[in-house]
């Protein structure tokens, strides 16, 4: 499933064609238009002002703060960022809606157009372009089951800032509308514009779908709203598309309309036709003025982006000569790569080839088994860059280390205690070694013997019985230097 | 014995300063005009116990040598102004019930200053109409009458309720909003100086919204010289809201000596239209020969787009307003309706809670906003009202100020126009340009009509030239030496000393 995915069904071939809409909500302390605190609040109608409740008279004052994540965002996928931009109303009745009205940004949005590069599983890369990405207020919450005939209305959420990012239609499969979500996540955490977190709905996404057969120009598209996992993402595009062209076959008609994506029965079902979609009646807001920005506030917010993950990940790969795959991984985790980095830079020889080995194998290892985080890892990186060192100077042997590991991770302690206290110390010393293998050879004449007359695999068994003699701690590259002498 | 009823507040302050009356007095006085008065309909919610508290404080101040510049100034307030723990209607019946916990910027400005609060005026429902008829509360009458004739008349609108007051001496001053002529209109139709100062001045803030990039609120008073002591203490900039201007306020009253020589006083020919009222025209041209005779210098001007402004202006003021009034919903304040569903709730609360009139327009906003509309009407209205502003750009180039009757015609009957609204949209013809255009325009009364009502004529100001527009204006109050005969006949029921 990578650049070419058909969808078969009896008539042949159908490409899916997919464009998302993701809304992702903005990491800032207050909301966009007012005051209000955005933290989680305990009860519900606990972060709202007077803005907020739409109360009479009270105005939206821009939060200048959501306009510079947005800035930074928009430099994040190489967008064009519009010095001019404006605040329109998205009118419409809902009860959590207090105003009556989103302030949005339909025709001069902050942010325009720009890209994206996604890696796919097979190595290569797409480019999603981006149509845009605007600034535009979240709504409350309508709570149905707290009372048999009334509906109750929570505003916490309303007025939190959003960013609306629109796709074109470039992705073909689910894995392309996957991996994008997948990257502009990582990416919006890196620059600190959302924390990501799908779970509690600060990143989500409309899925734009439709099918055609090969060549044939774009059909009638569904959007699936308001989906909240990357794996759900990839389901509802592979239930849609086959719907469409069951629908198509039977010699119906795909209708644009809007639809829902039920995980548990495996469906979409439909939420409102176009016709029964209101008529937004976008107008620009007079209580707002237009937002102008300088060249100098862009380059001064650009100036000070953090290194993004494909910069690090480059960088990773020629300064560690880690592989691909392997930056990849670190660089997919802020909080790993940061421990990647931390944990490097303590090592004497800054020795991040070992540090990744360590750390994407037994690490990962046992913070899976355990249910960890790496930022719950009893082995810190500190710890993690002293056993490197230890293995770098030949301390301890690979081997040896493996187990050191284990005890770092059970008892929370520095590799050099557990490598004193259990006298682990590699055996460098070449007299004690040639002690022993003058031993091994003397209570193995016979087998001597057989070597000399040519059974060479005989080597390793001696090379295991001078290893067992020092409990494992010798330098299993000594031992050969001692033994060939000695059995010429 | 005269009546400190008959002092305007600059005469007034003075006496307080001096300690010859009190605070106490005077509040009491005005309290006992506004209940002789209360037939007017001019305040929908009467605040006196407040104001009687209030005064009190006030005159430890001044006791104590502390007085506040607007100390024990009798202020009428729109009931468009959120006023905190007194109830606010806007005059609809939608919001019957709502009493705001937060004050409005300006009001809390003007009570900073000293000013005592007496209660809230009647106007049109949502500021929307030219004669305080749509009301919930119902019309306010204008205490003018035509010589000879008993009937009552409209004070304009939509500060009629604040309109009537002042000219019936229940209130010193009163605050208004103008969203298209509102202050202006009514002050004219009542013998009262009204001003509209320039967009962003004053914060909106706590101001319930008609029409957000047109409202401005502003003061109606008996004179010049107190429009600028209270347009000072309304006045200034306020982080709440993003369209108020940051800039310096000046002292406007300083900048009032009567000098206009040398001015360049512009006259649009547009203005002087088909079936304007010959006794005002006749005034207008009055007006011009005494700035002449000033040594100001009368130029004609042109504002093409003139004729545009009206439609404009109801494409415009309509489509926010229809935007603004979403939040009237019955979901969390004011009047609701049941229904068996959150539609039904909703058709319900607002069939029943807005008036005819307030219908009309959101319908007419609703519209011109529509998809396939929005083009064709709202956009293009935008355009023109580039094109409107740009006249009074090129104007200024050659002007300082322009001169225009305030109204087309004098006060009219109650109940008149009701049932026509374009007749009632035409009050506004010549107050609309400003409001579209964002700019400083002030009302002074000029004369009297042959059936002796009051006629005002208007004073258009580049943006944010306040302080001497006012001077202008004041030189034409001079000029016309206009006396209310209401204010003369004033009773003294409380003689001073």
């Amino acid at each position: 499933m990578s650049s070419s995915y058909w969808l078969k069904t009896a008539s042949g071939f159908w490409e899916v064609v997919v464009g998302l809409e993701v809304h992702a909500q903005v990491s800032s302390h207050s909301k966009l238009f007012s005051g209000a605190s955005t933290a989680f609040a305990g009860s519900p109608n606990a972060t709202v002002t007077l803005v907020d409740a739409a109360f009479p008279g009270m105005l939206p004052v821009l939060n200048e703060h959501c306009v510079e994540q947005a800035v930074k965002t928009g430099l994040g996928i190489n967008a064009q960022i519009n010095l001019f931009s404006m605040f329109d109303r998205k009118n419409y009745f809902y009860p959590d809606l207090p105003t009556g009205y989103q302030i949005s940004q339909f025709y001069h949005p902050v942010v325009g157009e720009g890209h994206l590069d996604v890696d796919l599983k097979d190595g290569s890369s797409l480019r999603v372009n981006i149509e845009r990405l605007h600034l535009e207020q979240d709504a409350g919450k309508s709570v149905h089951d707290l009372h048999p005939t009334k509906t109750c209305i929570d505003l916490n959420r309303c007025g939190i800032a959003l960013m609306e990012i629109v796709t074109k239609p470039d992705m073909r499969t689910p894995e392309h509308a996957m991996n994008f979500v997948k990257k502009l996540r990582l990416l919006l955490r890196y620059l600190g514009t959302n924390d990501g977190n799908m779970d509690e709905g600060s990143l989500r996404a409309d899925v734009n779908i439709s099918i055609r057969k090969p060549g044939e120009r774009l059909g009638n598209r569904a959007e699936i709203k308001n989906v909240n996992s990357i794996r759900f993402i990839g389901q509802a595009i592979e239930v849609e598309a086959h719907r469409q062209a069951l629908l198509l076959e039977a010699g119906g008609e795909v209708v644009q309309e809007t639809r829902l994506y039920d995980a548990a029965k495996g469906e979409t079902r439909s939420l409102r036709s176009k016709e029964d979609a209101p008529d937004y009646r976008y107008f620009p807001d007079p209580d707002l003025l237009p937002v102008v920005l300088t060249e100098d506030y862009v380059n001064k917010i650009r100036n000070s982006l953090p290194e993004l993950p494909d910069a690090k990940k480059q960088r990773f790969m020629d300064t560690y000569g880690l592989p691909a795959y392997d930056a990849t991984v670190l660089v997919d985790d802020l909080d790993v790569s940061a421990y990647f980095e931390e944990a490097t830079a303590l090592t004497k020889n800054k020795s991040g080839r070992l540090i990744s080995n360590y750390l994407t194998g037994d690490l990962f290892a046992l913070l899976n088994k355990n249910g960890k985080t790496i930022l719950e890892s009893p082995v810190s990186p500190a710890h993690l860059a002293e056993l490197v060192d230890l293995i770098e100077e030949e301390v301890i042997s690979g081997r040896i280390a493996k187990d050191v590991f284990v005890d770092m991770w059970d008892h929370s302690k520095s590799p050099k205690a557990i490598v004193d206290s259990k006298g682990l110390r590699q055996i460098t010393n070449s007299k004690e070694l040639e002690e022993m293998a003058e031993h091994v050879l003397a209570n193995n004449a016979q087998m001597v013997e057989d070597y000399k007359s040519g059974k060479e695999q005989l080597f390793g068994f001696f090379v295991g019985q001078v290893m067992k003699l020092t409990g494992g701690k010798a330098n299993p590259a000594l031992i050969n230097e001692i033994l060939r002498k000695k059995l010429k | 014995m005269p009546s400190l009823l008959k002092l305007d507040f600059s005469a007034l302050r003075s006496k307080l300063f001096s300690k010859e009356i009190k605070a106490r007095e005077v509040v009491e006085a005005y309290i006992h005009r506004a209940e002789e008065t209360r037939h007017l309909n001019a305040y929908v919610t009467e605040t006196f116990d407040s104001a009687l508290a209030q005064a009190d404080t006030s005159d430890e101040r001044l006791q104590k040598g502390e007085a506040l510049p607007l100390e024990g100034l009798p202020l009428a307030i729109k009931d468009i102004f959120c006023t905190k723990g007194v109830r606010t209607t806007n005059a609809s019946k939608i919001l019957y019930n709502f009493v705001p916990p937060y004050e409005s910027t300006v009001t809390s400005n003007l009570k900073n200053a000293g000013a005592i609060c007496l209660g809230k005026t009647n106007l049109d429902e949502f500021a929307m109409g030219s004669s305080t008829m749509t009301s919930c509360h119902g019309a306010s009458i204008n205490p003018w009458k035509r010589k000879g004739d008993a009937a009552d008349l409209i004070p304009g609108g939509s500060s009629g309720g604040s309109s009537a007051s002042v000219a019936a001496g229940s209130s010193l001053a009163a605050l208004g909003t103008d969203t298209g002529g509102s202050i202006r209109q009514p002050a004219a139709l009542c013998g009262l100086v009204g001003m509209k100062p320039t967009y962003g001045l004053c914060s909106r803030y706590g101001i319930i919204a008609f029409a957000s990039s047109l409202d401005q609120a502003g003061p109606l008073t008996r004179t010049v010289r107190d429009a600028a002591l209270v347009l000072e203490h309304m006045a200034g900039h306020d982080p709440k809201d993003s369209t108020s201007m940051n800039r310096p306020i000046p002292n406007y009253e300083s900048f009032l000596k009567g000098d206009v020589k040398g001015l360049k006083i512009g006259i649009p020919k547009e203005y002087d239209r088909e079936g304007l009222n010959p006794e005002i025209k006749a005034l207008w041209e009055k007006s011009a020969q005494w700035f002449r005779e000033m040594g100001a210098e009368i130029v004609d001007i042109s504002l093409p787009h003139t004729d545009y402004a009206l439609p404009v202006y109801y494409i415009i003021a309509p489509a926010e307003a229809s935007s603004n009034l979403a939040r009237y919903d019955g979901v969390r304040y004011g009047l609701r309706m049941d229904g068996k569903s959150i539609d039904e709730m909703y058709q319900n609360t607002r069939t029943e809670g807005f008036g005819e009139e307030v219908t009309r327009r959101i319908l007419i906003g609703t519209y011109v906003l529509s998809s396939g509309c929005y083009e064709d009407y709202y956009l293009r209205a935008q355009k023109v009202r580039r094109k409107v502003l740009e006249d009074f750009t090129n104007a200024f180039q050659k002007v300082d100020f322009i001169l225009t009757p305030t109204t087309a015609s004098e006060a009219f009957k109650v109940g008149k126009n009701l049932t026509d609204p374009l007749a009632m949209y035409l009050q506004d013809i010549f107050t609309v340009s400003t409001n579209l255009a964002g700019l400083p325009a002030i009302s002074v009364p000029a004369g009297l009509s042959g059936s002796g009502l009051p006629l005002g004529m208007q004073l258009i100001g580049p943006s944010f030239s306040e302080a001497s527009l006012l001077n202008a204006a004041y030189a034409l109050e001079t000029a016309a030496q206009f006396k209310s005969p209401l204010f003369e006949e004033l009773k003294c029921h409380h003689p001073i000393g």
